[in-house]
């Protein structure tokens, strides 16, 4: 049984934000006479994160993904609670405990924009300690990963969005952390890109059984990364666990499309009882319980002259969009 | 060991920082000629005859005011601006989780800066040299040294400064204008527009309890080779690192408690 690498216990963090009124007269009034007030955006919440565990975090924007991460890596302080990470509190940023996980934020480079990647791979190096015989060995193992090349000797501003974030990802993963931080790491790039990162993340994951703890609203990294899923609303978490037990909660049916050899045979289906969706011609498209789809299917094939049939899974972004405005899922 | 593995750390910042610099060589360059007040102050005392008042002759200012140039050419400081503006917009986060303070950064950059000024200093230098010849001069090899180890030190304690000053941008968003401040009394008492020495007794009397007259009246002095107390100066000059030091570990250690993360 894997141990917790993480383990987070009633956290809270709450934020001092200034309000200002709009126009001229808003403006003197918060000149003299500042209005803050605390926000609390993150509500005592509590999980655990199994190492070699890749979890995501899901929540409409705002909702306090971001917010955990910060904490989880040590960038910003609880305001309550307490979190462990690999044994170390993380806002006291050990050396130990720095050298073992990264932070990579799709909107955010760490990379020197006027240099090459290839400089800003043998300083991450030396600042982790790391020979040069040792940094080049990992570059190399890195870049084959990645899949990148020439991009290590030209500079960062020339670089396409895509081999920057390889180049960001080469550069926060050089040190071989345990624990990686993914904040929309396919933020902005194209589906190839995305599809490669992915690859990526999973063989990383696969060869050093790395904890991945990672947020995006790209629907498709999430389904292709993460067992688990911890969904976040409001501060709150309303969702913790397996992400198939969360769609099959979320989307207890399945669309079939069953194109009848004659129109009568789709007339007669339509008044056999069943949930019709829509019907054209001799093409009828009826709704059908995940627990009955067995029993049903046997019916229609037993009772009906059927020339093909489809099963549609419902589009997992518009399951997901009602994650986000949902707040509670007991499963 | 650690010394080693710091060293390389250190050293492979700076070299990274180096080629950096060199992608802004014509800004330097520009910066290094913008830095000719002393120049100007040089023209306006000696037209003025103003150093007759103070007992300096004519060919000793100059050389203090070429001195003034070539110690502020060395020590001019901005960490206060470049923190301010990655904290502001979160690109220090990155920097927050390495196994290395972020400042160490800007002070690799400040150097590396330096490195890159020198042959540009050294240009204006030698251009001065050749419209005031009487004022060349080769100071010894020890007081070369010395003021060597002078300048370093008093961008040590403008860096200090402004840093303290920088991490304050934890608590406020424009900690640049808390510099501002300090900027007026930095131009005036520091020795850049008129050495110490012409300052009315009652400034005098105080001026050297504060660190400005140790930024460039008492490097440029010492390397001009003006009277001036040197183990005076360079244990003043310590003494306010080592009260800055522990000041500005204090206030980084509280700030970063209260960084948010904003922009990221």
């Amino acid at each position: 049984m894997d141990k917790n690498i993480i383990d987070v216990k009633n956290l809270s963090k709450s934020f001092n934000i200034s309000s200002k009124e709009p126009g001229i007269k808003g403006t003197i009034k918060h000149f003299f006479k500042r209005q803050t007030k605390s926000i609390k955006v993150i509500k005592d919440i509590s999980f655990e994160v199994k190492e070699g565990e890749i979890v995501g975090f899901l929540g409409a924007n705002g909702a306090g993904k971001t917010t955990i991460l910060k904490m989880l890596c040590g960038l910003i302080y609880p305001s309550q609670g307490s979190i462990s990470v690999s044994g170390y509190l993380p806002f006291r940023r050990k050396e130990n405990f720095l050298k073992n996980i990264t932070l990579i934020m799709g909107q955010k480079q760490q990379l020197i924009w006027d240099l090459p990647p290839i400089e800003s791979f043998y300083l991450n190096a030396s600042i982790y300690d790391l020979d040069n015989f040792e940094a080049k060995k990992r570059i190399k193992k890195l870049s084959d990963m990645l899949e990148i090349g020439e991009e290590l000797f030209i500079p960062v501003r020339k670089l396409s969005l895509g081999q920057r974030m390889k180049s960001e990802l080469l550069a926060a993963l050089i040190h071989e952390p345990n624990i990686l931080f993914l904040d929309e790491p396919t933020l902005g790039l194209d589906i190839n890109a995305q599809r490669n990162l992915r690859k990526f993340l999973q063989k990383y994951n696969k060869e050093t059984n790395a904890t991945i703890c990672l947020t995006s609203h790209y629907m498709k990294d999430i389904t292709s990364l993460c067992k688990r899923v911890i969904c976040v609303h409001n501060g709150s978490i309303s969702y913790d666990g397996k992400l198939d037990l969360l769609l099959k909660k979320l989307s207890p049916v399945k669309e079939i499309l069953i194109v009848c050899s004659s129109d009568e045979d789709a007339n007669q289906l339509e008044n056999s009882g069943f949930n019709v969706k829509n019907k054209t011609k001799n093409e009828i498209t009826i709704i059908i319980d995940n627990n009955s789809i067995t029993s049903s299917l046997k019916t229609i094939l037993n009772n009906f002259d059927i020339e093909d049939l489809y099963i549609n899974e419902p589009p997992i972004d518009e399951i997901i969009g009602k994650i986000l405005i949902k707040k509670d899922y007991d499963i | 060991m650690i010394s080693k593995l710091i060293n390389n750390k250190i050293f492979t910042l700076l070299k990274v920082q180096y080629s950096n610099m060199l992608e802004y060589r014509v800004e330097i360059a520009l910066w290094a000629i913008s830095g000719i007040i002393p120049f100007f102050m040089l023209n306006i005392w000696t037209n003025n005859n103003l150093n007759e008042s103070i007992n300096i002759s004519n060919i000793m200012l100059s050389r203090y005011f070429l001195c003034a140039f070539f110690v502020r050419q060395f020590s001019v400081v901005w960490v206060v601006f470049s923190f301010e503006e990655d904290t502001l917009m979160g690109k220090v986060s990155p920097y927050l989780i390495q196994p290395l303070n972020p400042f160490f950064r800007y002070f690799a950059q400040h150097l590396a800066e330096q490195i890159t000024r020198l042959p540009f200093a050294l240009i204006i230098i030698f251009f001065f040299f050749i419209f005031n010849r009487e004022s060349i001069w080769i100071p010894s090899l020890g007081i070369l040294l010395l003021s060597t180890i002078s300048t370093f030190f008093s961008f040590l304690i403008q860096f200090l400064i402004q840093s303290i000053i920088a991490c304050l941008c934890f608590w406020t968003e424009k900690a640049s204008s808390i510099e501002r401040l300090l900027f007026i009394p930095t131009l005036f008492l520091s020795g850049l527009l008129a050495p110490v020495v012409s300052f009315p007794e009652y400034v005098k009397s105080w001026i050297y309890f504060t660190p400005f007259p140790y930024l460039i009246d008492f490097p440029a002095n010492l390397l001009s080779g003006n009277a001036t107390n040197i183990s005076g100066g360079l244990s003043m000059q310590i003494l306010w690192i080592l009260l800055l030091f522990p000041l500005f570990r204090k206030i980084w250690s509280s700030g970063t408690k209260k960084y948010t993360a904003m922009g990221s």
